[in-house]
């Protein structure tokens, strides 16, 4: 086996596929790279860990036909080090002999025979822009919890109504949900699907900013079964396993009604919930009192460090008194998207929710949703 | 008979002389305004004071029973090798002579407010560690009473004479070389270490003597060749701090008598725990969880009595060999409610691999407390307004009614394996 090809190529290509390679594989031929050569003149890269797989397929010049796995970590360093001229692949041996300009590297090869044969596409269920795609898994992954005990909140539930997909997560103390157009095959397709969130973001991530757009496939729709999801755009493909798709019933937990409602600029806001929340440990809310045409911030309390500063708001309904944890603020504010933040509160113990600067209230299907619970204070 | 008549023998006889040499105004106490008073052998002698006719003759204070464990012991009974904290077994194949009396805790708390009342007169630096333990801060009494030297025999003095007990006090420049004061002339003695002394006195004693030097750590410097504290401040800082981290600075600090910590006072608790040893040794996963939740109740009550809330949960459980082992979690946020102080340590419980392995003892502590006046709670979403701690703080206002064991978890109503007996 042997092939030659363009350097920033092949390095990129080695880059995204290494992202899925586990840090601490659990055989050995699991930290390799599968690089094959097939009789059509294409190079296939791919990596597994038996919950995600990634492939990328490129277009060769030059190249005979052949299979062999390296060492996929000590691959991406090497392509991403090498001078910017056409690189050789050659097997000789057990040996993997790659050559650029005057550089030459001899890779140890694994047994390819031991690899595990990656699992197929799930049958494709529709197409959806990229960079829409990862705006939108973003905002909702932002909400999910990192704590690999509740497998259940580490997710994003995906729900598929022909030409609307839902999109959202929660870790109990904030939700996020948005919605997006797609194009479904057939139009009235339908399924549930829960990713794991960690490997979604990612994915959207590295798949997005091509502008062109990701086929998403599924597998064991609303099933129980070892359901399947898998990512496909411009040469590249990705699959993950699914999560158990049990979930909160989130919908009946979003308030339709609120008593209040204020509009900040995002960017003010942001600003100074981080200046208050410097006095403000991990987990400590930051008090906000909404008053005519003003809202206090306040972090810290009795003999600690305290910060105070007020700001500007359009406020409509009834005056309230609400402390949030300030990271989970921050991360709303950072994620709606829009210079204008509107926060919807009933009272200062039921949840807030957070949008763009559009109400939520006058019938239109709302984009994005980040729901938070209030801390509540104790006096 | 008098007080002396409980020092016997070749110890108090030499605490005796130097409790001269030292209060008698020779030695300079100008830099040391740092006491440290340690009642001698606490519980056993306010038994004592009950039951004259004992005075000079072995006395453990201990539950009797063959689960006990020795909380004090007169120093006729020490000399028999019985100490603090060894099983009640050990203590009486090592004494069968002795009388075990079971201990009176309401007793000792009213004596020790009375002691409490007489440090209090002197400074309002005072740092209680124990019921029986103190640390006094004298500098600022130096011109109202005099020196510390003086102030620590007129401790001693009132506290022969209103609780007729007798203690131990250590004066130094600093806190943990006060409290080897006092160790150095227990019973019934005062030790004054003059600044400028503070390395002599250190030097020759052995490194399990420092504060903070526990048996793990004093058998490492062993390995090492460090014997005493002054082969330990010949050993360069560098090298202690490769073998025991930042600890091993701290060891060459205290070598040389540096120790900076100031008397605290009036230090509010830090955390607040208990612990119950089984009447027989308990393998059933079953048992070992409702003595948890029996623990944890009682535990967050007095964290809600005590308007305190704690982050840090910890379990202790001990094998039957009195191996044991401590785990602990901090949690999200600082709790008084039963329930999560419960769900926490029972899943250390669970987590430390010990079910099925026979237990001794369990306790369950909350650490990191802080007023719960300061507490907030993070909602969480579907979460009912009102909840467990709501619930609990009802049980609590039932059981100032009703009495302790009015309200209580279903599963603690059959009565846990601890009150059934053999």
């Amino acid at each position: 086996m042997m092939f030659r090809i363009d350097r920033d190529v092949l390095a990129e290509a080695v880059a995204w596929t290494a992202r899925s390679l586990p840090a601490r594989p659990s055989v050995p031929v699991l930290a390799g790279m599968r690089l094959e050569v097939t009789d059509d003149q294409r190079l296939k890269l791919s990596g597994f860990d038996y919950e995600v797989s990634a492939e990328v397929t490129l277009d060769l010049q030059t190249g005979e036909p052949g299979v062999v796995l390296v060492s996929g970590k000590l691959l991406a360093e090497i392509t991403r080090a090498l001078p910017a001229q056409p690189v050789d692949l050659v097997v000789e041996g057990s040996k993997a002999v790659v050559t650029c300009g005057s550089a030459r590297f001899t890779l140890l090869t694994m047994p390819v025979e031991d690899y595990p044969s990656l699992p197929s596409m799930p049958p494709a269920a529709g197409r959806v822009g990229s960079d829409m795609f990862a705006s939108a898994v973003a905002q909702v992954a932002v909400a999910t919890g990192k704590d690999d005990t509740l497998p259940m909140l580490t997710g994003v539930r995906m729900e598929i109504e022909g030409d609307t997909v839902t999109l959202a997560a929660t870790d109990r103390y904030r939700l996020a949900v948005r919605e997006l157009k797609w194009q479904p095959e057939p139009s009235d397709f339908q399924a549930i699907a829960m990713i794991p969130g960690r490997t979604l973001a990612e994915t959207a991530k590295a798949l997005g900013g091509t502008g062109a757009e990701v086929e998403i496939a599924l597998s064991s729709v609303g099933g129980t079964g070892e359901g399947m999801i898998g990512f496909s755009s411009s040469g590249r493909r990705t699959t993950t396993r699914l999560l158990d798709p049990e979930f909160p019933k989130y919908r009946s937990l979003l308030p339709t009604e609120f008593s209040a409602h204020a509009d900040l600029s995002t960017a003010s806001f942001v600003e100074a919930v981080k200046r208050v929340a410097l006095v403000a440990e991990r987990n400590t809310p930051v008090r906000l009192a909404f008053h005519g045409g003003e809202v206090v911030l306040e972090a810290g309390s009795g003999d600690e460090a305290q910060a105070v500063e007020a700001l500007p708001v359009e406020f409509d309904g009834d005056e309230i008194n609400i402390a949030f944890n300030h990271q989970y603020l921050l991360e709303g504010l950072g994620a709606i998207d829009s210079d204008v933040a509107r926060l919807h509160f009933t009272t200062s113990t039921k949840p807030a929710i957070l949008t763009g600067g559009k109400p939520v209230d006058d019938g239109a299907v709302e984009d994005y949703r980040y729901l938070i619970m209030p801390i509540r204070l104790s006096s | 008979m008098s007080r002396k008549q409980i020092i016997i023998g070749g110890v108090g006889d030499e605490a005796g002389r130097r409790a001269d040499r030292g209060g008698g105004g020779a030695a300079d106490d100008s830099g040391c305004p740092i006491l440290h008073v340690d009642m001698d052998a606490f519980y056993a002698s306010v038994e004592l004071l009950d039951r004259p006719e004992l005075k000079g003759t072995p006395v453990i204070v201990g539950a009797p029973g063959a689960r006990g464990v020795v909380l004090s012991a007169t120093y006729e009974a020490r000399r028999f090798g019985v100490h603090s904290a060894m099983a009640m077994t050990r203590a009486r194949r090592l004494c069968p002579v002795a009388t075990v009396i079971p201990p009176r805790h309401g007793r000792y708390a009213e004596v020790s407010r009375g002691i409490r009342e007489i440090f209090e007169a002197i400074t309002p630096l005072v740092e209680p560690i124990a019921s029986d333990e103190a640390f006094l801060d004298v500098g600022g009494a130096r011109r109202r009473l005099g020196p510390p030297a003086l102030i620590a025999r007129m401790i001693r003095e009132q506290v022969a004479e209103r609780h007729g007990i007798t203690c131990s006090v250590g004066v130094a420049s600093s806190k943990f070389v006060a409290k080897l004061a006092s160790r150095a002339c227990k019973p019934d003695g005062l030790l004054v270490v003059p600044a400028d002394q503070v390395v002599e006195f250190l030097h020759p004693l052995p490194v399990g003597a420092l504060w903070g030097v526990g048996e793990r750590t004093e058998q490492a410097l062993v390995r090492l060749g460090i014997r005493t504290v002054g082969d330990l401040a010949r050993v360069p800082v560098a090298t202690l701090q490769r073998e025991f981290g930042a600890v091993g600075a701290h060891l060459a600090e205290l070598a040389w008598g540096r120790d900076d910590r100031p008397v605290v006072a009036d230090a509010p608790d830090k955390n607040i725990g208990g612990e119950e040893t089984f009447p027989h040794d308990v393998d059933d996963p079953e048992t070992i969880r409702r003595e948890l939740l029996r623990l944890s109740e009682r535990v967050a009550a007095r964290l809600r009595a005590g308007g305190h809330v704690g982050r840090t949960v910890s379990v202790k459980l001990r094998r039957s060999d009195f191996t044991t082992i401590t785990r602990s979690r901090t949690l999200r946020e600082a709790t008084d409610v039963a329930k999560e102080i419960y769900d926490t340590a029972r899943a250390l419980y669970e987590a430390a691999g010990l079910e099925r392995v026979r237990l001794r003892l369990v306790g369950v502590r909350v650490e990191n407390l802080r007023p719960a006046a300061t507490a907030t709670r993070q909602l969480s979403l579907g979460e009912r307004e009102t909840g467990w701690r709501e619930a609990e703080l009802a049980v609590d206002r039932a059981t100032r009614r009703f009495g302790p064991e009015a309200v209580r978890p279903a599963s603690l109503v059959r009565p846990p394996s601890g009150a059934m007996g053999p």
